[in-house]
């Protein structure tokens, strides 16, 4: 019984940290950070790494160090102005070298690697919960701001809005949304669930509304589907939650709306 | 003074060490049409861009305390796939200033754009079209004074002067305040009240008749323009 509600509470917490993470793929789809979002997410590794060193809960340094990477990568875009991919691309392989130096087992690295669904308590689950929904309220309550700084920051200035702040809250909901996933999907296939399903969706919806529907719709659709194929054939839930998203994005390519 | 909307001193932009333009001292009134003129590469764009805001400058900038601007860009650098239609467009800066809908529908038909385009995707629309669309967002939340990036860039020729009738009109209508970028000193000179003219070595201000003269042209653009202009006149 406690199972089956542990079992229960670690869907929802899943079904609604993938629905923060469809919407937020739109805004990075439009904010084209396409790569970066794909390997933002290994800036845990070395946060993992070190919390297992520490014998810490590990979600804790990966979340550390993911929040850190979006102050280093906010900074490095004010001040550099080099295209954010450039600038992710280096801190990514710094931090999967350190992270794999410092994660020495194998078992810890491919948990953090792919993630682990049945490990997650519920505790974690509960406030996963919470901080989803705290992120699909966020982000559908900034969502003119968000899409005007991301498509013209000189008109979103004109507009009378702060760019600066908007993309430094931006990047910090992005890296929670992948702290939200790094225990079932691990840091390799969190940032796939925020990205395949946007670009999934951008093929089918024809208005903004519609986009962040189904990119919210198709995620869940990806993690539930996902998780029943993983428990019914004993595969490892995260990449099959992954097959599933890619199955969709590559069906859609042959909707994809005519102009 | 109190008459002036816009007044710049000693302006200066740099990336990293190498100067766009130093120095450049103007002032434009309320409701004049003033045009920055120059060769390409000269830093027009980029003293629009200081005039909003948007990059960091030296000298100052001083706008009127109560002034909204509306910026027309050149171009909006958008991918195709983007979810976005043109309605999603228009009402993101309606609903950030918290405006009713119907202004939607107002501004599309300053800009002489049918409504039923609302519903096309951004990225699908003709260079004309978006340029358009791009005044409608300039033109929501009533702005004194529009910046206008070469308002005619990649528009054919009855586009082009279906534009100038369209940005004329609204001066007119509205008492705005014009300032343009443009290529073209034939529009240049029959539109503008003052010129600002700029290239990497030089900076000059006054009236088009103070501005258009043989020297200045020749300095600012090299020798070749003044061949058109002279077959103009």
């Amino acid at each position: 019984m406690t199972s089956d509600m542990n079992q229960i509470v670690a869907i929802i917490a899943m079904a609604t940290a993938a629905a923060a993470s469809g919407l937020i793929g739109v805004f990075a789809l439009t904010r084209r950070m396409t790569l970066a979002a794909d390997v933002i997410s290994h800036v845990a590794l070395p946060g993992l790494g070190l919390a297992v060193l520490l014998n810490i809960n590990p979600l804790i340094g990966g979340a550390a160090a993911l929040i850190l990477g979006a102050f280093l990568v906010w900074a490095l875009e004010r001040r550099t102005h080099i295209a954010t991919e450039t600038i992710i691309g280096v801190v990514f392989a710094a931090s999967l070298a350190i992270g794999s130096l410092l994660i020495d087992s194998s078992e810890e690295l491919l948990d953090a690697l792919f993630g682990n669904a049945s490990g997650l308590t519920v505790l974690e689950a509960a406030i996963g919960i919470i901080v989803s929904l705290a992120i699909i309220f966020l982000v559908i309550f900034f969502k003119d701001k968000f899409t005007l700084a991301f498509i013209s920051p000189d008109l979103a200035k004109t507009s009378g809005l702060k760019v600066d702040r908007l993309n430094l809250a931006f990047l910090l909901m992005f890296v929670i949304t992948v702290i939200l996933g790094l225990k079932f999907l691990g840091v390799l296939l969190m940032g796939a669930l925020i990205i395949v399903p946007a670009a999934a969706s951008r093929n089918l919806a024809k208005s903004f509304n519609a986009d962040l529907l189904t990119a919210a719709l198709l995620s869940i659709f990806s993690v539930l589907i996902g998780f029943l194929i993983g428990k019914r054939y004993s595969l490892e839930i995260g990449p099959a939650i992954i097959a599933v998203a890619s199955l969709i994005f590559f069906i859609s390519v042959f909707f994809k709306k005519q102009k | 003074m109190e008459n002036s909307i816009l007044t710049v001193k000693n302006l200066g932009v740099s990336f990293g060490d190498q100067a766009i333009f130093k120095n450049l001292n103007f002032e434009v009134k309320r409701g004049e049409t003033a045009a920055i003129i120059g060769p390409n590469g000269a830093g027009k764009t980029v003293l629009f861009r200081a005039l909003i805001g948007s990059i960091f400058y030296a000298g100052s900038i001083i706008w009127a305390a109560d002034v909204k601007i509306g910026y027309v860009p050149q171009r909006l650098d958008l991918e195709r796939q983007l979810s976005l239609n043109l309605g999603d467009f228009l009402r993101l800066k309606v609903n950030i200033l918290k405006l009713h809908k119907s202004v939607i529908k107002e501004v599309l038909n300053l800009v002489h754009l049918p409504a039923a385009k609302i519903k096309n995707p951004l990225g699908y629309l003709s260079a004309g079209e978006l340029q358009r669309a791009l005044i409608a967002f300039a033109l929501i939340g009533s702005p004194g004074v529009l910046l206008f990036d070469e308002p005619t860039a990649g528009v054919d020729l009855p586009g082009e002067e279906q534009i100038y009738q369209t940005l004329h009109h609204l001066q007119d209508m509205k008492h705005l305040t014009l300032i343009f970028i443009s290529h073209d000193l034939n529009l240049v000179y029959r539109y503008a009240d003052k010129v600002v003219c700029l290239n990497r070595a030089m900076f000059c201000f006054g009236t088009p008749k103070e501005t258009f003269t043989k020297e200045i042209l020749d300095k600012l653009y090299g020798s070749r323009i003044m061949h058109h202009l002279h077959q103009d006149d």
